[in-house]
């Protein structure tokens, strides 16, 4: 077991993609989430996930709770803005009826979900209920609103347009159906960023099962942390499988290097943040939600 | 901080009886270095209760020493625990015994539960280490302030269980005239009436917070050092909710969290609200007003209310020692 203080806990580090064509063809990086979601569902892991399903406009995603392999393939892809999954996670119990429950979520969701576990105020019968949690490394988030100004006001394309957005390489990428290729600088994104984000301290999903997220290896591939009992347990049954074809961490570029040097700078910088936030006002400051 | 303190003096001076047989008690607990997964070995399991004499809990003395040295499984290692009800609809009490089997291993191992009035033939209030106490204090009531300042003088711990005895709940919006007491009209979360250690808010509080609590409260007065303090860090957060008062609802969400810029989306609040009144536009939380029954849950699950590193980084370790604390 590693132990970092930015990187967290885990007993394996690896590059991965799914060995999966079709799923891959629509994932947003090495299509670890579908693929070990689907695999999980296959073997009655889990009876069932909560992913980030298509909502009422273009990449505005709704929460869902997908209990087919179908489903599970048209949540696919990263959408670059809030969508709020722990909010199914009793009624994934309930309404949905399931014992097993897999969730995808950024770090700050996979916080939510351990905290629920621990201290389940109003989530009565989940904590014991909750098969696996896959957590997606996440420098921020984003308002749809804020989404919608960067693609239509400064990438100058329309919503509908768009078949995919990714960060990557210091950049904003829009990706257009006609092929299409517009990049923004992260420092027009930055702005228009969720404020809440900005005292996060965790980059890589410390508090997953699995985490996983495309920066420190190639493009079409994904970084893959594994960290609790459970992710080890699923993860190992899944590359027995033949699902993942992986490569050491150590021999892919940019590697952990750059992995540790983001999580690195968003922990400092968000520390930062909370202790101006102590100083806000006059002898006065804002909260700190951390004790 | 202080309450750990005199908790632990409290339980000492009882342990002092527990740890003089000359062979050393086989009491698992006790040993140092063991590691959380194995907090509570199966050996603890036979123990010799049933030779204990059948004292009704309510004449027992409570602390003193019992001078029966050879007794190896001594009954002041469970601690005593009793269910107060003030004005409340028992859905707390009937989420304790939601955790079904969890219960009897509670009570085989850990508790004795001495007073109950929907259980024991108990008529006042006796001596015991927690008191439970669920529902708010109707303050026209004699009997129910009466009540309340007598469990406050006979537990050592006082724990406000459910939403009710920490928040007031639905009782905030009594207006009197039911019958046979039309009269009663104006109830308070026990905190505005007494001091209280713990908050275990939730309408009904979850079985498994109540259990999580339970376990926690036992190894942190009978735990080892490791496991105190692991215990006390669990403890520490719904230690702290009765200092900031006897107010959450969605308003205190939106007062703490969503205008201190520090919501995130992440949909707990929603997940929590037991009358769902709370939907996300756009990511962000949306509350009913009208709905909210004041039960605190939103802002209490929030991880952006309170959140404790310490802990919930451990969530791994923490789940399995109160996994193998349950084991029956
Ligand atoms: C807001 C955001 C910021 C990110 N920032 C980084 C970063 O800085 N560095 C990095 O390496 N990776 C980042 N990622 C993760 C990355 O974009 C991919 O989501 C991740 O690598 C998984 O890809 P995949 O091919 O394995 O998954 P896929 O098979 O494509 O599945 C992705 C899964 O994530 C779910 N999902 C999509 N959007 C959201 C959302 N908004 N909230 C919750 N779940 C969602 C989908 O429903 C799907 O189940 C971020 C993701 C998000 C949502
Ligand atoms: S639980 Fe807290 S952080 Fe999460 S959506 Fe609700 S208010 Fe925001």
């Amino acid at each position: 077991m590693v132990q970092d203080i930015f990187l967290g806990n885990y007993t394996s580090c690896v590059a991965a993609r799914s060995t999966n064509r079709a799923i891959l063809a629509g994932s947003q990086d090495g299509g670890i989430v579908t693929q070990l979601f689907a695999f999980a569902l296959e073997e009655g892991i889990i009876d069932g996930a909560i992913v980030a399903g298509p909502g009422d406009e273009p990449y505005r995603p709704r929460p869902m709770v997908a209990t087919t392999v179908a489903e599970l393939y048209a949540a696919r892809g990263t959408k670059y803005n809030i969508c709020p999954n722990v909010s199914f996670i009793k009624e994934a119990t309930r309404s949905y009826g399931l014992d097993r429950v897999g969730i995808v979520g950024t770090p700050c969701q996979m916080q939510a979900i351990r905290k629920g576990q621990l201290y389940p105020v109003g989530l009565r019968d989940v904590p014991d209920k909750i098969a696996l949690a896959i957590g997606i490394f996440c420098m921020e988030n984003f308002p749809y609103q804020s989404i919608v100004q960067l693609v239509e006001d400064h990438a100058n394309t329309k919503m509908e347009n768009v078949v995919k957005m990714d960060i990557g390489k210091g950049k904003f990428w829009v990706y257009t159906e006609r092929g299409a290729v517009i990049q923004l600088p992260l420092k027009i994104t930055h702005k228009y960023e969720q404020p809440g984000c900005h005292v996060c301290l965790d980059y890589v999903a410390n508090l997953g099962d699995v985490s996983t997220g495309s920066v420190g290896t190639p493009d079409g591939w994904s970084t893959v942390f594994v960290r609790s009992k459970k992710g080890n347990d699923v993860w190992s049954k899944a590359m027995a499988a033949g699902c993942f074809e992986t490569k050491p961490i150590e021999e892919v570029k940019p590697g952990l290097e750059l992995v540790t040097k983001l999580a690195t700078e968003k922990i400092t910088k968000n520390r930062k943040t909370l202790e101006e936030r102590a100083s806000f006002g006059v002898a006065k400051g804002l909260r700190n939600p951390y004790i | 901080m202080g309450l750990f303190e005199r908790i632990l003096v409290i339980f000492q001076k009882k342990d002092v009886t527990v740890k003089t047989p000359q062979t050393p008690a086989p009491i698992p607990v006790a040993e140092p270095a063991a590691p959380p997964t194995e907090a509570i070995p199966a050996e603890r399991a036979p123990v010799v209760e049933e030779q204990r004499p059948a004292v009704p809990p309510d004449e027992k003395e409570p602390t003193t020493a019992q001078p029966d040295i050879k007794e190896v499984k001594p009954v002041s290692d469970k601690i005593t625990a009793g269910h107060v009800h003030m004005s409340g609809c028992t859905g707390c009490e009937v989420a304790l015994a939601d955790n079904y089997a969890g219960l009897l291993t509670l009570l085989d191992k850990y508790v004795d539960w001495v007073y109950d009035l929907t259980l024991i033939d108990v008529r006042h209030i006796p001596e015991m280490d927690v008191a439970l106490v669920e529902g708010s204090v109707c303050i026209n009531d004699r009997i129910s302030v009466e009540e309340i300042r007598e469990t406050r003088k006979k537990a050592k711990i006082v724990v406000a269980l459910g939403s009710c005895a920490t928040y007031g709940n639905i009782t905030r919006f009594c207006r009197g005239g039911q019958q046979n007491q039309p009269q009663h009209e104006a109830y308070l979360p026990i905190g505005d009436l007494i001091k209280v250690d713990v908050y275990l808010p939730g309408c009904g509080p979850s079985p498994q917070l109540i259990r999580n609590v339970c376990v926690a409260a036992y190894l942190l007065l009978k735990g080892n050092a490791d496991q105190q303090a692991l215990a006390t860090a669990y403890l520490k957060p719904l230690m702290m909710l009765p200092e900031r008062g006897t107010s959450a609802c969605f308003c205190d969400l939106m007062y703490e969290v969503i205008d201190q810029g520090l919501c995130i989306g992440c949909g707990a609040c929603a997940a929590a609200c037991p009358v769902r009144a709370i939907t996300h536009e756009y990511g962000k939380p949306q509350g009913q007003r009208d709905l909210c029954i004041k039960c605190g849950a939103c802002y209490n699950q929030c991880p952006r209310s309170w959140y404790s590193f310490d802990v919930v980084n451990q969530y791994e370790s923490i789940m399995e020692t109160i996994d193998a604390a349950m084991e029956p």
